[in-house]
């Protein structure tokens, strides 16, 4: 049995293709009974990175590393990167809430145009 | 088939009587059923319980409208309503009662066959409790020799596990002193 | 073969959940179910039967446990009547549309208000559509017997569906009636252990009751539509076994004197042995009267009703249920909307019997086919309503 924490969890699903049939194109017989989905966490393969019209954009010199921001985002898109000692923005799934620049108490982040 | 209608209070097992009663008579290979008059009960309620035993598969749910035989389990029954009610021509009717079989027959209106022991002071006696039913299934088998007093042996084990014995003596008292009564046909 | 005893119809039928060695019994009390789940209870008490009874604060959680210890690979048992079923309403529909077998006894009782314990169809009827395959049980052998061919049946990895027994409340559920009973060995060669195809675990990941998207939601419920229609051939395959291991044979759809009846009574549930007394009446006054007593309710036996009825001139159904507004009562809609289709089309009458508990017996029966012949009385005419 694989163990794995958050962080690892986070990192494991990332699934860039899926063996699934998209919708449209599924017949009855290729529903599972019960519309169960075997390919768990399939939903990684849909990146709502792409709904996003404001990017987060990060000052590691003033974040004080109180990890809020990891804590608060709603997609799990922020990530420590233990070597260099700074948050990491996953853009594929950052859908430009904008929660982590509301929430950091230092205003380490703030919200851009995306596209700028 | 016959139907047997039983009248108690709720918490003298009124409803028990109905079963064990069934439960011998399946247990000598005949059909039957029993259920109580459904409802909310509460202790000291006049409650209705059936039996129905016969030959034959019994196939029929209803409430009995035209018993052939009526048990009184407590004798304040009588003051309320007419135990008696819809009790087929030749019927029998059994009471619990310190009364006499005129006195039961003047304050029911009733000529027909009749059956009295007074189960009250046999209970007290053997149970130590005005409990009057398994005194009263005494009564019963004597009065319709429907069934034996050893066919409901085993069933009061059953039930009773270990105060079988006393239940047992009662009902056994119970078919020693009952009083029969022949009646008139109405 | 089992012994014979003089026992409760709802303690015969927990006796019965127990030998079938249920894994999860979740429940909430309620009238007249009680004496089931007590019972259970005891069972698992007192080290009779090795399940986690978890007495829950709801009805609705009660149907919530079941569907989450069925998707984790359970055998699962839960009991209920009415406002309970009401209030498990919206769990009971996802349990089959999840594929999650799981066996209730419903004890048939009428649906507030006003307040009622007693027994009619009306809580069956509310769940029509919930996809359960559902039986109703016309005694208490029945009802006993229906308890092993509804895990038998729900747990078949070609069925996959949650049954619901039908049994009415008090009327069967508080009666002693003689019962054969099965032993453990005859379970063991019935009921095989439930395998699901999916479930939850860690070691297999998957996802369960996910959204349903405009895009696919047809293409879902079409599959689980065909699952209860192909039902039918494990039902019956199930019914055939337990009369090789019993020698009771149950069907679908049972006739009772129908043989040259020009009028035929359909009925469900305990009303049958009521309504079968009535026909033996009318058969010895010289009258051509039979009865069709149709034992499954869901997948409705669309061929064995038109083949049971079709000879007949006239057909009254029994609805126990009101259907306000409808125009006509649930059963003999959909009996009439069969009939419809079919060549031999006799005229249906409807007429409701027993609802609240009142007492029907085998005259009022013969009342009432009197009243639907002389044809005056409305379609859905509530027999015996007084004013």
């Amino acid at each position: 049995m694989t163990q794995f924490s958050l962080f690892d969890a986070y990192y494991s699903i990332e699934m860039e293709e899926t063996v699934t049939k998209s919708m449209e194109e599924m017949t009855w017989q290729d529903v599972e009974p019960g519309g169960v989905i075997t390919e768990p966490g399939n939903a990684a393969c849909y990146f709502t990175g792409t709904w996003r019209s404001q990017r987060p954009r990060y000052d590691e010199e003033v974040c004080n590393r109180c990890w809020r921001c990891f804590v608060m985002c709603p997609d799990a898109a922020i990530s420590p990167d233990y070597e260099r000692n700074v948050f990491v923005w996953n853009y594929n799934y950052c859908k430009g809430c904008g929660i982590c620049a509301y929430e950091c108490p230092v205003d380490a982040i703030t919200m851009e145009e995306e596209g700028k | 088939m016959i139907e047997m209608r039983f009248h108690g209070r709720g918490g003298q097992g009124a409803v028990t009587s109905a079963e064990l009663v069934a439960q011998a008579a399946i247990d000598t290979g005949k059909y039957a059923t029993a259920f109580p008059s459904f409802g909310p009960e509460r202790r000291g309620a006049p409650v209705v319980a059936f039996a129905r035993v016969d030959d034959q598969p019994v196939r029929l749910r209803s409430k009995i409208y035209s018993p052939d035989v009526v048990i009184v389990l407590d004798p304040s029954l009588l003051d309320i309503a007419n135990p008696a009610d819809g009790i087929t021509p030749n019927g029998i009717l059994i009471v619990n009662t310190s009364h006499g079989a005129e006195a039961v027959r003047t304050r029911l209106n009733y000529k027909g066959r009749l059956a009295l022991v007074d189960a009250n002071r046999i209970a007290n006696e053997v149970l130590g409790l005005p409990i009057t039913n398994t005194t009263m299934v005494g009564a019963l088998v004597r009065a319709t020799q429907l069934l034996t007093v050893e066919s409901l042996k085993e069933p009061f084990k059953r039930r009773f596990g270990k105060i079988a014995p006393r239940n047992i003596e009662a009902m056994e008292r119970a078919w020693n002193e009952t009083t029969l009564y022949d009646g008139v046909v109405h | 073969m089992g012994q014979r005893v003089g026992i409760e119809v709802s303690i015969a039928a927990a006796e019965a959940v127990g030998l079938c060695d249920v894994d999860v019994v979740a429940a909430y009390p309620i009238t007249p179910q009680t004496h089931v789940v007590e019972h259970l209870s005891e069972l698992v008490a007192d080290g009779h039967l090795d399940a986690e009874f978890v007495p829950v604060e709801s009805e609705h959680s009660a149907m919530s446990v079941c569907v989450g210890a069925a998707a984790a690979g359970a055998r699962t048992f839960t009991s209920t009547a009415a406002q309970g079923l009401a209030l498990m309403a919206e769990i009971v529909y996802i349990a089959s549309t999840m594929r999650l077998p799981t066996v209730m006894l419903l004890s048939n009782r009428a649906l507030s208000a006003p307040l009622s314990i007693w027994n009619d169809h009306s809580d069956a009827m509310m769940v029509r559509d919930s996809g359960w395959i559902q039986v109703f049980c016309e005694n208490g052998q029945d009802a006993y017997d229906a308890v092993f061919h509804a895990f038998r049946v729900g747990e078949d990895p070609q069925v996959l569906l949650p049954v619901m027994i039908n049994v009415d409340g008090f009327t069967l559920t508080h009666v002693i009636e003689p019962i054969e009973v099965w032993t453990k060995e005859m379970v063991r060669q019935y009921l095989p252990p439930f395998q699901p195809i999916h479930k939850l675990h860690p070691d297999k990941v998957v996802t369960m009751g996910a959204f349903g998207m405009p895009e696919i939601y047809a293409e879902q419920r079409f599959a689980h539509e065909l699952a209860i229609l192909n039902s039918r051939s494990v039902i019956d395959k199930a019914w055939d076994e337990l009369a090789s291991l019993t020698g009771r044979k149950y069907k679908a759809v049972d006739s009772y004197k129908t043989e040259g009846a020009d009028t035929i009574i359909l009925a469900m549930g305990s009303l049958c042995e009521t309504a079968s007394l009535a026909v033996d009446k009318m058969r010895q006054a010289g009258r051509k009267v039979g009865l069709v007593k149709l034992r499954l309710w869901r997948p409705l036996p669309v061929e064995e009703l038109r083949a049971a009825l079709g000879s007949a001139q006239e057909v009254l159904v029994l609805d126990r249920a009101i259907s306000p507004g409808a125009g006509c009562a649930p059963l003999t809609s959909e009996i009439r909307a069969i009939m419809y289709q079919h060549d031999k089309r006799p005229k249906i009458r409807g007429m409701i019997a027993g609802i609240g508990g009142r007492d029907v017996t085998p005259d009022h029966v013969v009342d009432m086919v009197d009243l639907a012949l002389a044809g005056k009385t409305r379609d859905g005419h509530i027999y015996g309503v007084r004013g």
